[in-house]
């Protein structure tokens, strides 16, 4: 089961709303997780390999119907999106685990991957408190997978170049921060096919589980905004050929061109 | 508000270790701990889970409880995560500290279920108002931030590293350490198979004068062609963001940042690179930063020194020319 969340476009320009508790989400762009989308990758590779099958999971989110029908153009065997869900603000990740906990209970799949992080997990990461809630083994970071009978070996990356192996009886819930080969791509025409073909499950979204309440009444935004620049580079304008010979000055000054 | 919603003033910061050093995160915890006890008069405390012979460098802490067991010998984030728990939940602390590593990515969450308590991630300011503890989180890729009022007894803040200052300080005396047994904790489904360390194959861009770095805005492998040429002509190696090292146009060694290596070269050039706060952990204390990329708004000019948002592949091209006349 692979879970997927739609970001608004951090090419956009981002506004916080009136009330300065959230962005603006009126106008903006909406696009896949990028991690979400290794995480597709991934368990479409795992299915290639061990022959199993994908379960591509949303909640109701703006855009993301044209993101379940590219997982399945890409391969995914199913795909359903969970409705009556918070529409139009920012959902806590808590908020979004207390969601999904009861339905990946009920499917009980032998592993859930989702993106390492998201650029608004401003309450926390998705695998780690999904994980928390479903008291499954869980590993966030994770850019090497291999899944044979109930166990999964799994590597993380621990920073600074270092890594981790290890062994996890499964179910489990694992962060993707890279998959084994770069995501593929879908043909519109293959998209096309998926959404003329239907096959979009829409589910009722389960009741939240109910120790959510606490942690996410508990987090309250009270304004967002913009970072005061401190310092900014100095900009070189010109044609290619003007800032090109600048930047080339530059480096001469410092002695940093040999020639 | 109610007399059980006080926050206590003690603070646990959740050390960290690569195994033969206590992590740079750890001190600056510690001091973004230490600023917020100042008026409490709140104890400073750390968890350290194995690395035993390293509680001496933890000596400007109050106290450690380092947990010292077979289980906790080789990273495995689920007995890392019952080991703290269980440690959290014995000292009881109003707040604790972790950091967005790997490891605090691991235990943030499965912790702020099980203690339980609120989570704030992305942290680069922290602060107090009465009872409340108040976050500022870097979100969006560092376009926003959000100020965040948490109003319980207990929270957790994952903070991101380089956002506080602090350094070990080996002048502090030997620490008050409580070694702490994880009899009964259960047997863990995560085993710890083995850690590799870092691969350098054959490319060391920590030791370069200058770096020719390169992002998500090359676009594709076939393009990295300009860039090569560029970094031929300057005798320098090429460096990446983690978009080029997931997608495999480069190789892993060539990456900087927070999974990558740190780097502080005498200039480092950066072709297509927004800044994601990963990436400027990385390389923000080069001497000289010249970014490129055509999104005026990108964070990677707020660290550099020059920039210019001319298109990388019309800028590229002229530049190698430059140099090599």
């Amino acid at each position: 089961m692979v879970l997927l969340k739609q970001l608004p476009d951090l090419v956009e320009e981002l506004e916080p709303s009136p009330d300065g508790t959230d962005i603006d989400r009126e106008f903006i762009k909406f696009i896949l997780n990028e991690f979400d989308d290794q995480a597709l990758e991934e368990a479409l590779v795992t299915k290639e390999s061990s022959g199993a099958e994908v379960i591509v999971v949303a909640l109701d989110e703006p855009e993301v119907d044209q993101v379940l029908y590219t997982a399945l153009a890409k391969g995914a065997d199913r795909a359903v999106k969970l409705t009556g869900v918070p529409a139009g603000t920012w959902v806590p990740t808590h908020l979004r685990a207390a969601i999904l906990a009861p339905f990946v209970r009920e499917l009980a799949p032998d592993l859930v991957l989702t993106g390492v992080q998201s650029a608004e997990d401003l309450d926390g990461q998705l695998a780690s408190l999904l994980g928390g809630y479903l008291d499954l083994p869980h590993a966030a970071v994770v850019v090497g997978l291999e899944v044979k009978d109930s166990i999964a070996r799994v590597v993380q990356e621990l920073g600074s170049g270092r890594s981790v192996e290890e062994q996890i009886t499964l179910p489990a819930v694992l962060g993707i921060q890279a998959a084994s080969q770069a995501p593929r791509y879908a043909p519109i025409s293959k998209i096309r096919q998926a959404m003329q073909a239907g096959g979009l499950e829409e589910l009722e979204a389960p009741a939240p589980v109910d120790s959510a309440d606490i942690a996410i009444a508990q987090v309250r935004i009270r304004r967002l905004y913009a970072p005061e620049k401190s310092t900014h580079a100095e900009m070189l304008t010109g044609d290619p050929g003007e800032v090109a010979t600048r930047i080339a000055e530059i480096l001469r000054s410092k002695g940093l061109v040999k020639a | 508000m109610g007399e059980e919603n006080v926050m206590s003033d003690d603070i646990l910061v959740i050390a960290e270790h690569d195994g033969s050093n206590v992590v740079d995160v750890t001190f600056e915890m510690l001091s973004a701990a230490r600023e917020l006890a100042k008026d409490s008069g709140g104890k400073v405390l750390a968890a350290m889970a194995g690395g035993a012979a390293l509680a001496g460098s933890l000596g400007a802490f109050d106290r450690v409880y380092l947990i010292d067991d077979p289980a906790v010998s080789n990273y495995s984030p689920e007995a890392f995560e019952k080991a703290f728990t269980h440690v959290v939940r014995d000292v009881d602390p109003g707040l604790v500290l972790t950091s967005t590593s790997t490891m605090g990515l691991d235990l943030a969450g499965g912790l702020s279920v099980a203690w339980p308590a609120p989570l704030v991630s992305y942290v680069v300011g922290l602060g107090r108002e009465g009872d409340d503890v108040v976050a500022t989180s870097q979100i969006y890729g560092g376009k926003l931030l959000a100020e965040v009022v948490v109003d319980s007894p207990h929270a957790i803040c994952a903070l991101i590293a380089g956002s506080f200052s602090g350094q070990p300080s080996p002048e502090a005396g030997s620490p008050d350490v409580e070694t702490v047994s994880l009899e009964g904790i259960g047997p863990s489904r995560t085993s710890a198979l083995a850690v590799h360390e870092p691969d350098s194959g054959g490319v060391d861009i920590t030791a370069a004068d200058i770096l020719v770095s390169v992002g998500r805005g090359i676009g594709s492998k076939e393009n990295l062609e300009i860039i090569e040429e560029l970094a031929e002509a300057l005798g320098a190696p090429l460096a990446a963001s983690r978009p080029v090292t997931d997608q495999g146009w480069l190789s892993k060694p060539h990456q900087v940042g927070k999974s990558g290596k740190k780097v502080k070269p005498r200039a480092y050039l950066a072709f297509g690179i927004s800044g994601a706060p990963e990436h400027l952990e990385g390389m923000r204390d080069s001497e000289l930063i010249i970014a490129c990329n055509t999104d005026p708004d990108a964070p990677i000019f707020d660290v550099a020194h020059y920039g210019t948002t001319v298109d990388l592949f019309d800028l590229v091209p002229e530049l190698t020319e430059c140099i090599q006349a």
